[in-house]
């Protein structure tokens, strides 16, 4: 029978798994990118008549050089903003200070009743980024807060918690995110 | 007596370290599993501002990233916002080239879900931001991402 082979030292197994451990460990980035994902609209075509809206219909938000508000010609806070433009998306019945309302036939969800309303944001081209992004922010709040309302008065769960697709879409369909940003003008001099 | 004295003549026995490999090595692979190598260097700042609303940017490979900021060497390119794409300064005309060699290097029935992120510091003004939006639209890459970090709401 053949002699026994001498047995490979395992010991330094651990160091070497350890160096490649503090290796990964060091390049690591966990970070998963996060953000907040938008649309942009397709070009316009400059000959076409931009469409006809209602005012009532329109919830102005401006925001200056000096990254200040304008909610419809009155000066306004990143703090009050999320509950004006949810009262402003709300349904009112019969209102003429509110937008408009339309009955929608919604999958799942029947005759539904839903604004007409368009969230229009203009900003500054020396508006700061921090500032649009919490504007954006308060605005997203807002619809969050009437789809998880909706959502909870129909399939008694918030809007993220919604598991099958066909509802997500019919709560998308009921309150339709519309915001429309216009192009950006120079208002405060040069940025 | 006796009892406590047989216990005492054993000593504490040595803790095997034998299993030591096995349990760095799943350290190991759970750090290889989950590394992301950083793709870009970056020469400009981005500070990201922070928001409650975020979603998760779903798959990695089908996202471009486009950085503005103030360059981090402020001595040699000034403290005026610039665009970075890939590992270089750029202009606001180089992004459509930029946009198309993204699409070229993905596959032909993923190029619609490509995502532009845009990593912008936050105290960039809005002037250089729009200028690219315009640019994306115009080119037809309409899903973008403004890339924020988390902030929790009290």
């Amino acid at each position: 029978m053949a002699r026994k082979l001498p047995e490979v030292n395992a010991g330094s197994m651990a160091d070497i798994a350890f160096l490649l451990l503090v290796f990964f460990l060091v390049t690591t980035t966990m970070d998963v990118d996060t953000g907040l994902i938008r649309k942009l609209p397709p070009p316009v075509d400059p000959n076409q008549k931009p469409p006809d809206i209602k005012e009532r219909n329109i919830m102005k938000i401006l925001v200056n050089n000096r990254d200040r508000l304008l909610v419809n010609n009155k000066e306004g806070s990143l703090y009050t903003l999320k509950d004006e433009v949810k009262d402003f998306m709300s349904i009112h019945l019969d209102n003429e200070s509110y937008p408009g309302i339309t009955v929608k036939n919604i999958k799942l969800l029947g005759n539904v009743p839903t604004s007409k309303g368009i969230v229009s944001l203009k900003n500054d081209r020396g508006t700061s980024y921090k500032m649009y992004i919490q504007v954006q922010n308060e605005l997203a709040r807002a619809f969050k807060e009437l789809k998880d309302e909706l959502s909870m008065d129909k399939f008694g769960r918030k809007y993220d918690k919604l598991i099958k697709e066909e509802q997500i879409k019919a709560i998308d369909e009921a309150v339709p995110m519309r915001i429309s940003e216009a192009e950006p003008e120079n208002i405060g001099g040069r940025n | 007596m006796s009892r406590f004295k047989k216990k005492k003549d054993g000593g504490l026995p040595a803790i095997s370290t034998s299993s030591l490999p096995d349990i760095i090595f799943m350290l190991l692979f759970f750090f290889m599993v989950t590394t992301v190598m950083r793709e870009n260097t970056t020469i400009v700042k981005t500070r990201l501002p922070q928001a409650s609303e975020i979603q998760k940017l779903e798959k990695k490979s089908l996202v471009s990233y486009i950085y503005i900021g103030e360059p981090r060497n402020i001595k040699t390119y000034g403290n005026e916002s610039r665009i970075q794409l890939n590992d270089q300064f750029a202009a606001v005309s180089d992004i459509p080239e930029f946009i198309f060699s993204e699409r070229e290097s993905r596959d032909e029935n993923e190029r619609k879900l490509l995502t532009t992120s845009l990593k912008v510091d936050y105290i960039t003004k809005m002037g250089v931001v729009t200028d690219v939006k315009q640019e994306l639209r115009k080119v037809g890459a309409f899903k973008i991402n403004y890339s924020t970090r988390k902030k929790a709401y009290k």
